[in-house]
């Protein structure tokens, strides 16, 4: 049985309890001063290597995190690296650099290629944009299989099922190795992190490419015009009894 | 029943109807240069509902559209599209092979299909289906794709849900072929006919088997579907056990006649199944009522009800977040609240 290599990617995000605020020119949101971490289902992209590390013992030779981003992004990989990964490379542009899926898939495309990793991990989507686009650009153009929202991953040989969370409930597919597998809530629940982990994570190699040198066309494709509020949902009105929520929700038509 | 649904954002944005002349300017030579592909999701012999949202978006950028059915017996859903109004053509591609919406196999199709009539439009419903596809798609005509729509303002300029609907982004797309997902509950559904129109063969694509379907666990209701129904009765982590959950959120939605969701903590607790889940990467519903069981409104959830169009909640503690967008908030214990609504909605039948 030969040994296989997994490749997870890492996005730096805000972090998912900061209620985020959109900036006063209307072009993005508040970024400054506000906490930022590891995307959620990145972490569990990383949790589910390191666990396929103990499951399949002996056969996952390394665990390589990626991220692609400006100097600050090398902050998750220390997470990454923390959690599990033996080694990370870090993908670096400029902190003006908009990046998009399309030109995040056509990076990581580079990256396989060069590592040749057998399994690629992603999160399902970043929770900034929500895009939940680039596990699936990137195995379009590797032209790989895909097994997206994945709750459930077994490796067999180079044989692989996974588990997906569709709209009724749950599939299954078959599939093989060289394979993109993106990550939903329930494949696993990260495990905290140790202090002595993170201590060794310093040690760990993060090998930094600047991405002009990949020779990519990164160029956004999408323009962002404006970014607003969402419409605000006047709530707050409260009833004193069930007699009451019944006759209200009768009043607006709501039980009709 | 066809409704309109009035436009989210107000002052924001003029309706998007289309005319000649914001064509032009937009430019576009005529709203015949403008030409959709509309991927149609079904099962069973039924067209998924939410295709039928993503049609009216499909009809909203001008120009024609076309559909594509796909799979081991697609003549009885393409003959139920053709009669829709606002499809001009339906485009069949006959294999066992496309059972089951399999994107290495879906993906070559939309592209050989593209290439050949030259769309310059492809949508979808943002449903598993459709976003497991269309990015691969767009991987292969090295285009961006964009994702769950909630607004046309034109045909190259978008609205997007961003930061768990947070914020909500304007994206204008420089490619030459735009690539959509489309929210469904943003859109209303087709429902007036016409004629039938053409179905012919859609073009030959690259059928190389990376992957085969094994088995599936769907949900099995009488009940409404989720994603679709008019009332939803939603359950929380505050229900405490399966058992309760069945008893007064299975209970109080048989008694209005609605749809079942939960929260992640409900579904993360096994109290409900996880096809069930509300939230930001859950189902997005936008049902006439909404009634939150039990739940304290994280961020997360929140961003999967919050345009339902009235929200009712049920909660013993008086600062929950849900409370500051439900229209109707009652302050009490569910457990005495909930069987008592049960029998007195029975009661008024």
């Amino acid at each position: 049985m030969s040994q296989l290599r997994i490749l997870v990617g890492c996005k730096r995000v805000i972090d998912y309890a900061v209620k985020v605020r959109v900036n006063q020119t209307k072009t993005g949101v508040e970024t400054a001063n506000v906490k930022h971490s590891l995307n959620p289902f990145d972490e569990i992209a990383v949790e589910e290597a390191v666990q396929l590390k103990e499951r399949l013992s002996g056969r996952i030779s390394e665990i390589i995190a990626v991220t692609c981003g400006p100097p600050k992004s090398q902050e998750v990989l220390r997470t990454a690296l923390a959690m599990g990964a033996d080694r990370a490379i870090h993908v670096e542009v400029k902190e003006e650099v908009i990046l998009q899926p399309l030109g995040v898939a056509k990076l990581l495309k580079t990256i396989v290629e060069k590592e040749r990793p057998d399994l690629v991990i992603l999160g399902k989507q970043a929770i900034d944009d929500d895009a939940n686009q680039t596990g699936q650009i990137l195995a379009g153009l590797l032209n790989w299989p895909q097994g997206t929202f994945a709750s459930k991953l077994e490796i067999d040989n180079e044989a692989v099922k996974v588990t997906r969370e569709v709209d009724g409930g749950m599939e299954t597919i078959s599939t093989k190795l060289p394979l993109i597998v993106t990550t939903d809530l329930r494949l696993n629940v990260p495990k905290f992190v140790t202090l002595p982990n993170i201590m060794k994570a310093k040690r760990k190699p993060i090998n930094v490419i600047k991405a002009d040198d990949l020779k990519v066309d990164i160029t956004p494709r999408l323009e962002t015009l404006s970014v607003t509020d969402p419409p605000t949902r006047l709530g707050g009105a409260k009833v004193e009894s069930v007699d009451e929520l019944i006759s209200k929700l009768k009043t607006v038509g709501a039980l009709d | 029943m066809f409704t309109l649904q009035p436009s989210r954002f107000g002052s924001l944005r003029k309706t998007a109807t289309l005319t000649a002349r914001t064509l032009l300017l937009r430019g576009y030579a005529t709203t015949q240069d403008i030409s959709t592909l509309l991927l149609v999701e079904h099962k069973d012999n039924t067209v998924a509902p939410s295709t039928l949202n993503a049609l009216t978006a499909a009809t909203k950028l001008g120009g024609t559209v076309s559909a594509l059915v796909a799979g081991g017996n697609p003549d009885p859903i393409a003959s139920t599209i053709s009669k829709l109004s606002g499809v001009s053509k339906v485009f069949v591609a006959k294999d066992n092979l496309y059972e089951h919406g399999l994107p290495e196999l879906y993906a070559p199709l939309l592209a050989a299909a593209q290439k050949k009539f030259n769309f310059t439009h492809l949508v979808a419903s943002h449903s598993a289906f459709g976003k497991n596809i269309l990015p691969r798609v767009a991987a292969l005509l090295d285009v961006a794709p964009i994702s769950d729509v909630i607004e046309i303002e034109s045909p190259d300029t978008f609205f997007r849900p961003i930061y768990a609907g947070n914020a909500i982004a304007k994206v204008k797309s420089n490619d030459h072929i735009k690539i959509i997902t489309v929210r469904g509950t943003a859109f209303p559904p087709i429902s007036s006919s016409q004629g039938e129109v053409t179905i012919e063969a859609a073009p030959d694509a690259e059928k190389s088997v990376l992957t085969t379907w094994v088995s599936e666990e769907l949900q099995k209701s009488d009940r409404p579907e989720l994603g679709s129904a008019t009332k939803v009765v939603s359950g929380g982590r505050a229900l405490k056990s399966r058992e309760n959950f069945d008893k007064l959120v299975y209970g109080l939605a048989d008694a209005l006649g609605a749809a079942v969701g939960g929260s992640r903590a409900a579904v993360d607790s096994n109290y409900c199944d996880n096809a069930l889940q509300v939230g930001q990467t859950g189902k997005v519903v936008a049902p006439e009522l909404y009634l939150a069981v039990g739940i304290s409104g994280a961020i997360q959830h929140i961003a999967g009800m919050k345009d339902s169009k009235v929200i009712a909640a049920i909660n013993s503690d008086p600062e929950a977040p849900i409370f500051q967008i439900s229209d109707f908030g009652l302050v009490t214990d569910l457990f005495t609240a909930v069987p008592e609504l049960i029998e007195k909605l029975k009661k008024s039948k």
